[in-house]
């Protein structure tokens, strides 16, 4: 990531940091569970969780169709509901990752720019959070499933989220974990990139759902919503009996409820 | 070369439907992404060297016209000629006169990329001249008369049916009849055909992978000595080549030598890396009797002076396109020029106009993969952004999706009211949903379910809701 700025918290441990949970708007509006699995995860490694009433989206939609004034406007209204917190933590590496690219859209406003970058320097994707700021290295939440895990792009490359996941899922109590052969390779969702190119699109989740099927587990878990909702989507079409969960629910023990797409009452499988 | 990349919505869904196409992509698909990483592994110090190569391509590039002059004035030194073509139709131009001044009948070809973009072929034979790659894959594709679908595997596209097919219809002439099914029977038959073509050529054109200024070198790499045979062979040797190829020293050559197959194949190196620095010398026993360069500008100098000027350090290893799952999916003719893929969804606008290509730095997920594999560390997807930019200011791009985003920006940053529509939005969608948890269709939203997907639906509540209606319960 090109601008995490300097002035980082994360040099100096705090005890009972205020984190502001930037939910993301698809975990919002598709996914409250994904919110809820998060706060609950916080508060286990000593937070204090507040979500501020003023958050939208991240920006990252006029942000990648070229409208940055649109993203600068966006952005603006994040900084100003997050920018007191210790910690800013969001359950996408997306949406994390767009939050460090603020100072890219304030070259021309110093005084904005020098607020995105101390905000940047304490916003955290949930996961490597957990791990690596707050130490944690074991769940107390069972699934005893066999799973497979996608690692969504943003999270992968700009954010080094690989084995953080990983480390976490070990520790849930009858979770089996088989990699998926080309976990790494896009799974075709890209932002509005899946609907104004829909048939490429569909040609990489149908390789995606492929690549699932053939680990022969019914339970697909990864990071970030959006590429979450495009392979269940998928899943779904095929009609192939395999629940998506944003890995938080799990880490959580919250995957109580039905996957996503998956029909109401149709019930979850964690403890 | 003529842009269709315009067409590029209709081209990539024909691409996908096209299934021969499909069978010859999935037999490429993740070979040379699985080479490249084994090279890699093999040399602990690859990123020390990326870090060198992109060190020595940013002095380069920021000290262009000085290196331009040296290598210039070396090529004049070791008694070759130097020409500066501003744009492609002077490239063209040169070409051609150059050819006719020798009084040339034949002309071989290396690959050439730049060749390509500036579309020599075609000049020369509207001139009159007989013109044949040698390069196995460019042949095949001359015979198809096709353009390259990928910039170091230009045949990528063909299955080895195709190719006997394109063998036997034109092979026939030469008195070779039989119909080919191995490899390296059609490796063989087409080295037969291509090795007279060498002793009758009058011209050889190549391009060049790097060119070394302190010597007038060029350097040209190839894995079936195609190239050593039409530099050498004819009594004129044309190397074709964009101004950015130029490198301060042999010593900076080989340092991105070591980078660019390994980035490219998964080779260490390859076959052949050729060497050639002016016209036969008086003790030489064989080489050219004339050496010219044409060192191609054609929109290169404009993007050193804008925010492009990263991209001028491409060393055409291919391995963006290698692991672009875009690329993967349609292969290379749907972007409809010559550069396809990450580095071709840049050069392309710059090349041809976003108003023709503006589909091409869409068309990409911001996956982030190609910039992980560049050797020179070129941030390929800011550069497909910065175009997208670039796109938006011009008003270019589909209006429903700028009215779409202006609302969306209205909404995001007017809180209360966003709270309000997604509440409604959420509950709506769950509601619609019904006992089938998703949609199989919805109004407005075709696009997704194009995609062959169905839409999982909301939750019902929104998280917001959920939170403040328990912050109440708690009393907080």
């Amino acid at each position: 990531m090109s601008a995490t700025g300097s002035e980082t918290t994360t040099d100096r441990p705090i005890e009972h940091p205020r984190v502001g949970l930037f939910v993301t708007c698809l975990a919002d509006i598709y996914r409250p569970n994904v919110g809820l699995a998060a706060v609950a995860l916080l508060e286990k490694v000593g937070c204090s969780v507040e979500v501020p009433q003023t958050q939208t989206c991240c920006g990252q939609p006029s942000y990648n169709n070229g409208d940055l004034a649109g993203a600068a406007r966006t952005a603006r209204n994040t900084i100003e509901a997050f920018e007191d917190f210790d910690y800013v933590v969001v359950p996408s590496g997306s949406c994390a990752g767009m939050l460090h690219d603020y100072p890219r859209l304030f070259e021309s406003e110093p005084g904005w720019q020098q607020r995105a970058r101390a905000m940047a320097g304490k916003t955290h994707e949930l996961i490597s959070f957990l791990t690596d700021v707050r130490g944690l290295d074991a769940v107390d939440a069972s699934f005893a499933r066999a799973v497979t895990y996608h690692d969504s792009c943003h999270g992968l490359r700009a954010l080094g989220i690989k084995e953080q996941p990983r480390r976490l899922l070990a520790s849930v109590g009858g979770l089996e974990l088989r990699e998926l052969n080309d976990s790494e390779i896009c799974c075709g969702f890209g932002g509005t990139f899946c609907v104004k190119y829909p048939e490429i699109s569909g040609r990489m989740v149908a390789d995606k759902a492929d690549a699932i099927a053939a680990t022969g587990a019914k339970v697909v878990l990864g990071g970030d919503l959006g590429c979450l909702l495009n392979i269940a989507g998928r899943l779904g079409r095929e009609g192939g009996g395999v629940s998506v969960y944003h890995v938080a629910e799990v880490l959580a023990g919250m995957a109580d409820v039905p996957g996503l797409g998956d029909p109401p009452g149709s019930g979850g499988r964690s403890r | 070369m003529e842009s269709l990349s315009h067409a590029f919505k209709e081209r990539s869904v024909h691409a996908l439907k096209d299934e021969t196409l499909q069978v010859a992509l999935n037999r490429a698909k993740d070979g040379f992404a699985v080479k490249r990483a084994k090279a890699v592994e093999g040399l602990p110090e690859f990123d020390a060297l990326r870090d060198r190569a992109v060190a020595i391509k940013n002095h380069t590039l920021e000290n262009l016209d000085h290196y331009l002059e040296r290598y210039a004035d070396a090529v004049e030194r070791n008694g070759g000629k130097v020409h500066w073509a501003s744009s492609a139709e002077d490239a063209r131009r040169i070409v051609v006169e150059i050819c006719r001044a020798a009084g040339a009948k034949m002309i071989t070809k290396g690959k050439s990329m730049v060749g390509e973009e500036v579309g020599v072929n075609g000049a020369l034979e509207g001139a009159g001249f007989e013109v044949v790659e040698t390069d196995l894959g460019e042949y095949i594709i001359q015979l198809a008369h096709e353009p390259p679908s990928h910039i170091i595997v230009p045949a990528v596209h063909k299955t080895r049916g195709q190719i006997a097919d394109l063998f036997h219809e034109n092979h026939q002439k030469y008195g070779l009849t039989r119909k080919l099914s191995e490899v390296p029977e059609m490796v063989n038959e087409a080295r037969q055909v291509l090795r007279s073509k060498y002793l009758e050529a009058d011209v050889g054109i190549t391009g060049a992978n790097f060119l070394i200024a302190e010597s007038g070198t060029s350097v040209i790499v190839t894995n079936e000595g195609n190239g050593d045979l039409t530099c050498s062979l004819p009594r004129v040797h044309i190397v074709t080549a964009g101004i950015e190829k130029v490198v301060p020293t042999a010593e900076d050559a080989t340092t991105l030598l070591r980078l660019l197959a390994r980035s490219a194949t998964g080779q260490d190196l390859t076959t052949y890396t050729t060497f050639s620095t002016g016209p036969k010398r008086a003790d030489d026993t064989d080489g050219p009797e004339e050496y010219h360069v044409v060192l191609v500008d054609s929109g290169r100098s404009t993007m050193l002076a804008d925010q492009f000027r990263e991209m001028l350090r491409c060393i055409r290893c291919g391995a963006c396109m290698n692991h672009c799952p875009v690329y993967g999916a349609i292969g290379g003719h749907a972007y409809g020029w010559v550069y396809p893929g990450p580095m071709g969804s840049v050069l392309t606008p710059l090349s041809v106009g976003l108003k023709e290509a503006g589909n091409l730095p869409n068309a990409c997920t911001l996956n982030g993969h190609c910039a992980e594999v560049c050797p020179v560390r070129i941030p390929l997807p800011d550069l497909l952004r910065t175009l997208r930019h670039r796109e938006y200011q011009l008003k270019l791009g589909l209006k429903p999706l700028r009215w779409g985003l202006a609302a969306w920006v209205w909404f995001t940053s007017h809180p209360r009211i966003y709270r309000l529509g997604t509440r409604v939005q959420a509950r709506m969608l769950a509601t619609l949903a019904g006992r089938k948890g998703r949609f199989t269709r919805m109004p407005l939203a075709g696009g997704w379910f194009k995609g062959g997907r169905d839409l999982p639906a909301p939750q019902g509540e929104t998280f917001m809701a959920v939170w403040t209606r328990r912050r109440k319960e708690r009393g907080q």
